[in-house]
């Protein structure tokens, strides 16, 4: 009943009837915020694909310069996470508090490690200047601008999808912190969840990231 | 006091789901090199959907969890579909008709 009075814990509580109740709308409110997230990200690819059905030749080239294999090994790198991720939150469920532990740290590690690797692609862009700005330069066409704009936009989508890594980190050693002082069991575990619900939010805009940014124009026409 | 509706995955179901992620990365990379014309970006979509619906349903327990929460997320497609659709309708048919005096 739902005007029956209850000991209020972590995991139920005071304005919910039901222990299942309350994870359901933890559950919702963080899929809501995905939602947000999707229509976010979602504005950047459609700035991507219209572009991209624009200056097809230039696009083709610039994206035939970056460098598919890291790229791959990154893409394994962040679905290797998700599978630490996955297991945290299975620890979770099942109130295991060092194997949580143990998951959220190998999942922050990998994270980092694909953060260690995009800085070296980044470094790399630097080297070659294929950075938008006064020094850019790349080789093989006279359309300069269409080239920035492609830059430009890989920028911004790897640059904000690294920037939700970082946010999912910083997440994670939280996580990681309560974890420690016991605060997880059974019974609630609902932050690991909705953490891992972000962290695979990220992982699946990487997967559409690397297909469209890398891999569809590798036999692209010469521009 | 509360029914159990959390459902415990095995780890040989998330092991099995991780190396076919891991296969299907592989597989995506590879095909890149293959000359398929215009049909790379529609195999390469069609693996990263595939990837997308793996980690969505198996990694954020969407085959578990509820009705309301199937829908919003099913919402949530609908509407960047929305974005999508009318947007490159727009940007793509920009070149059919010819506009008098161009």
């Amino acid at each position: 009943m739902a005007s029956e009075l209850h000991v209020e814990t972590l995991a139920l509580r005071e304005q919910f009837d039901t222990a299942s109740q309350q994870k359901n709308a933890s559950t919702l409110g963080m899929w809501i915020f995905l939602i947000t997230e999707i229509m976010f990200f979602g504005g950047m690819f459609l700035a991507y694909t219209a572009y991209r059905s624009w200056y097809p030749n230039v696009f083709g080239a610039a994206s035939r310069t970056l460098n598919a294999t890291i790229g791959a090994i990154n893409t394994a790198v962040l679905l290797c996470s998700s599978f630490t991720m996955v297991l945290a939150v299975r620890a979770g469920q099942l109130g295991k508090r060092k194997a949580i532990m143990i998951f959220l740290s190998l999942t922050m590690l990998l994270g980092l490690a694909f953060l260690g690797i995009k800085g070296y692609e980044w470094w790399e862009k630097f080297q070659e200047h294929h950075v938008p700005g006064p020094s850019f330069h790349m080789e093989g066409t006279p359309l300069q601008g269409q080239a920035q704009l492609f830059f430009s936009l890989y920028f911004a989508m790897t640059g904000l999808h690294a920037l939700h890594m970082v946010i999912g980190v910083g997440v994670m050693s939280v996580l990681l912190l309560q974890a420690y002082r016991g605060k997880y069991s059974a019974e609630y575990y609902t932050p690991i969840d909705v953490g891992g619900l972000y962290w695979h939010f990220v992982d699946i805009i990487w997967i559409y990231l690397f297909p469209l940014l890398y891999l569809i124009d590798r036999h692209g026409p010469k521009p | 006091m509360s029914e159990r509706t959390e459902h415990v995955d095995s780890v040989l179901t998330y092991a099995i789901v991780w190396i076919a992620l891991l296969a299907a990365t592989a597989l995506t990379t590879a095909v890149a090199y293959v000359d398929l014309g215009p049909f790379s970006v529609v195999v390469a979509l069609f693996i990263a959907v595939c990837k997308m619906l793996l980690v969505a349903l198996f990694f954020m327990h969407v085959r578990h969890s509820a009705k309301l929460t199937r829908l919003v997320l099913l919402g949530g497609l609908l509407w960047l579909g929305i974005l999508i659709t009318l947007s490159m309708a727009d940007f793509l048919t920009r070149g059919w008709l010819g506009v008098p005096g161009k």
